[in-house]
Order: structure tokens, then C-alpha cells, then sequence
């Protein structure tokens, strides 16, 4: 019973441990805030990356191990059902794609004659996300490309149904999305039928969306669906989001709030696409040495929207080709 | 000398394990129960060998978890700094808890660190969370038992194969 012994020998010792409690409560609350607040620790956070990446590689191994079983273990027939699907869908997505492919032409046509000098071309590259949990309260995953692999910070994370998110720290090797449903997460919207433009904010939960702001004259209906509206520039414009699924006053009686069910698949983890979107110049009536300066080189003529999956080079830099087969396609247009 | 290098083996190796487990997956709806792995690794060395887990070393050792979860830097230092200093101050009363005891002493731990958690939260800004939040120190005071005989086994280890 020696801490209850001698009371006098035992006070000045609790004082110098809570003096010391004090003192790494001060130094956490002073990281926490820096961190928070002013975002100075980003550095520190690069440099800890390298230390980030065999940690992940570990703690992912049991899932890779267990997936790599169940592809051995996997038999012949539902492989081939499988497959059959797949062929099924890849045509049903080619067909959309020609039908787009027209689409992107009459789209390219109209806005050289309406003088616009920017057409959105996507570009993007698959990236897989890596089974590493990291705080189960907020929403976001870790992709196994980083800046060394091209991502940047800010570029949308879309799967084959819709927006999932936008990286938000981009190291070297391993990149930090942050997915449309967390709660500190904003999308700007716009529903499809009416054109009504409006904010989708996460909830926390992996299944909903909460747009608070809708005017009751508003015209929403359940099941209408919203993209994004390409507002505050870091979504590219008409990317499926979500589907509303439930709309009621708030307290205030001032604005009705809908709740909505993301379009892509947040619950699976998987292979995602990264985009890039980029202003590339129609150059109609310019010179072709102003236009080329203005942005990225074009992608090949004809492809106007299209996805191209492997990213290009990131160096900026002009390629004649793409230039000169954008200049010729639109004088081609206005003959018609 | 070669027993003081084998004397912190066993708490290096239950340190990254513990580390491991936090950023191990687990399905969406179970995730929100994933004990505070880290903490539970600590409160057993703060225990049972102070001298090498002391507030210091918690500090740091939650420094190296928020970077490696990408959480808030600070976050998990303040959380467990707290528990070691809490620990470090029951520590006579509690080594000598039967283990029912000594589990409900750990639940408690573990519940004042989910408050201590949602408190930072909100300052941070973030929302409520729902009530799995509370799921949580449930599952790691389960946990507790099996960990405690586990790390007891691992502690003795070397000093056995050194004897």
C-alpha cells in the first residue's frame, strides 16, 4: 500500500504528472487546431505518406488474401456466367457510346456556332481503392495511385453509376478521397427535369443525401434524379448523384428538405474512376498558335466527351495533331 | 543487454499489431464497432510495465495514429495521454481487480474516451454521431480478457526462452 503510505512524499508526484497531463493536452489541442483550422501539418502529413504505404499494404493483406482464394477457388461455370454478362453489358455500353458519339458532334457543332471557345473534354484514369478502414465515422478511402501517379487534389471519383467523391490529399503513392456522403462533404446539384440548382450535403450515412435548401414553389418530386451542375468548378457538369427519395418542410416552414440515395455504389469498394476535366479550346475563329497556348493539348479528333483510360502525359504541352484536327473540324462544321 | 533488447519486443509487436487491427477492414455495417485497438494495447502496458508506457510515449504513439489514419493530428495523442494518465493513477487499485472488475474498470475507460472523442468532434465541426458510436467500447471491454492473457503470455515470452 505504498500510494497511500506517505501522503506528503506522494503529492508533489501527482502534481508533476498532472503538470505533465496538462502540458500534452496543450500540445495536442495546439497540433489539433493547426491541423484543423490553418492546414500547416500538410507537410509533415507528405512526409509520413512513405510510412503510410507498407503499413496499408499490410493491413490490406488478409482481404487480398482472401480474395485471391476465392478467385482460385472460383468455378468454371460462374466465370462463364459471368462473362456472358459482362459481353452483355459491354455492348449495351457501346451502343450508348455511338449514340453519344453523335450526340458529342452535334454538341461540338452547335456550341462553334454559338461562339463558345471551350468545349469539356473528361479524361480519366481507373484507380482501385485500397481495403484499408480508416475512421469508421467519416467517409473516405484511400486510392492505390497518388501524385507520383498523376492524381491531383480536387479531382472528382466517379464509379460506373455516379459521383462517389473527390481526392482530397494526394501523396506520392497512396491518395485520400473524401466521399459525396460525408458530413463535411457539398455537392453542387441541379435536378435534371426541372433544371433547379441546389446543394446536396453529406450525411455521414453511406446511404443518403440531405438537400436542405429547395424553395417550396420549387418543382421536385420523388425519384427525380440530380446530377452534378458543374457550379464552384470541381465537378465536372452532369454526373449522375443521387435520386430523391423523400421531401418534407423543415422546422422553419422557410424550405423544404429532401433526402436522396446516392446513384453509385458507396458500399462497394473496388475500382473507381478518377476524372480530369479540361477546357480545351474549339479555336473556330482564332489562330491555332493562341489556341494551342490556352490550354492542354486536345484529344484526337472525334472524341469529344469520350473517356480515355489511360491519363495523358500530365506535362503540359501542345501536340500539332490534336490542334490542327480540332481546328479543321470546326469550319467542317459550320458547312453543314 | 540481451535481455533489455527482448524486453521491448513483446511491446513493439503488440504495438503495431494493435495498429494493424485499426486500419484492418471490416464490412460498412460492422465498422462503427471496431474497438480502440491502440487503447486497449496501452491500457495493458500502462498496467503492467509503466516504465515503458508512460504519458510520453502514449503522446507519440498517437501522434503515429493519426498519421497513419489520416485522422485530425492530435486527436488520438490527446485521447491516449488521457487514458494513460487515468490508468497510471488507479494503476495499484486496478492490477489487482479480479478480471470481471478490472473489465467494467476498462469499459468505464473506454466509454470517458468515446466522450472524450465526441467532444472533439463536435468542436471540429463534424455531427452527431448515431447511437453504434456507442458500440464501440462495448466491444473492446469483450475483448478485454482475452487481450490481457494474450499480452501476459507474449510479456513473458522472452523472459522464459532468456531463463
Amino acid at each position: 500500500m505504498n500510494y497511500m503510505g506517505n501522503p506528503a512524499a506522494r503529492a508533489p508526484d501527482a502534481a508533476r504528472g498532472t503538470l505533465r497531463l496538462v502540458m500534452y493536452l496543450v500540445a495536442a489541442l495546439i497540433l489539433m487546431t493547426a491541423d484543423h483550422r490553418g492546414g500547416y501539418l500538410d507537410a509533415l502529413r507528405e512526409r509520413a505518406s512513405t510510412l503510410r504505404g507498407p503499413l496499408y499494404w499490410l493491413a490490406a493483406s488478409p482481404v487480398r488474401v482472401a480474395r485471391d482464394v476465392t478467385t482460385a477457388v472460383t468455378d468454371q461455370r460462374s466465370v462463364i456466367a459471368q462473362n456472358d454478362e459482362l459481353r452483355e453489358a459491354l455492348l449495351r455500353a457501346q451502343a450508348q457510346i455511338a449514340r453519344q458519339s453523335t450526340l458529342d458532334d452535334e454538341n461540338l457543332r452547335l456550341r462553334a456556332l454559338l461562339g463558345s471557345r471551350y468545349r469539356l473534354s473528361l479524361d480519366a484514369r481507373m484507380a482501385a481503392i485500397v481495403d484499408v478502414d480508416l475512421d469508421p465515422f467519416r467517409q473516405r478511402v484511400v486510392l492505390d495511385a497518388g501524385s507520383a501517379q498523376g492524381v491531383r487534389v480536387g479531382q472528382a471519383l466517379m464509379d460506373a453509376r455516379g459521383l462517389l467523391g473527390q481526392v482530397v490529399e494526394a501523396p506520392p503513392q497512396r491518395a485520400v478521397a473524401l466521399l459525396i456522403t460525408d458530413a463535411s462533404h457539398t455537392t453542387p446539384v441541379e435536378v435534371v427535369r426541372t433544371g433547379l440548382r441546389t446543394l446536396a450535403f453529406g450525411t455521414g450515412d453511406s446511404e443518403r443525401l440531405r438537400l436542405p435548401y429547395i424553395p417550396f414553389s420549387a418543382d421536385v418530386k420523388v425519384g427525380d434524379e440530380l446530377v452534378t451542375s458543374g457550379l464552384g468548378r470541381r465537378f465536372p457538369a452532369g454526373l449522375p448523384v443521387a435520386t430523391i427519395l423523400t421531401i418534407e418542410a423543415d422546422d422553419s416552414g422557410t424550405f423544404a428538405v429532401a433526402t436522396a440515395r446516392p446513384t453509385a455504389d458507396l458500399l462497394r469498394y473496388g475500382e473507381v474512376l478518377l476524372l480530369r476535366e479540361e477546357a480545351v479550346p474549339i479555336a473556330a475563329a482564332r489562330p491555332a498558335a493562341a489556341s494551342s497556348s490556352m490550354g492542354p493539348p486536345a484529344p484526337p479528333a472525334g472524341v469529344a466527351a469520350g473517356i480515355s483510360p489511360p491519363l495523358r502525359n500530365p506535362a503540359r504541352g501542345t501536340s500539332p495533331d490534336a490542334a490542327r484536327a480540332v481546328t479543321e473540324s470546326a469550319p467542317a462544321a459550320e458547312q453543314q | 543487454m540481451t535481455r533489455l533488447r527482448w524486453s521491448g519486443l513483446p511491446l513493439l509487436a503488440s504495438v503495431i499489431g494493435g495498429l494493424l487491427l485499426s486500419l484492418a477492414p471490416l464490412p460498412l455495417a460492422l465498422a462503427p464497432f471496431k474497438p480502440f485497438w491502440i487503447a486497449l494495447v496501452v491500457i495493458y502496458w500502462s498496467l503492467e510495465q509503466p516504465e515503458h508506457m508512460g504519458l510520453g510515449r502514449a503522446f507519440l504513439l498517437g501522434l503515429l495514429c493519426d498519421l497513419a489514419t489520416g485522422a485530425m493530428l492530435g486527436e488520438q495523442a490527446l485521447r491516449l495521454t488521457i487514458i494513460v494518465f487515468i490508468v497510471l493513477r488507479f494503476r495499484s487499485r486496478m492490477r489487482f481487480f479480479p478480471m470481471l472488475q478490472q473489465s467494467l474498470a476498462v469499459f468505464a475507460l473506454l466509454v470517458n474516451d468515446r466522450v472524450i472523442a465526441l467532444a472533439l468532434r463536435l468542436l471540429s465541426g463534424a455531427g452527431w454521431p448515431d447511437w453504434s458510436f456507442w458500440g464501440a467500447p462495448l466491444i473492446g471491454t469483450l475483448f478485454w480478457p482475452w487481450l490481457f492473457l494474450l499480452l501476459d503470455e507474449l510479456r513473458r515470452m522472452p523472459r522464459r526462452g532468456v531463463a
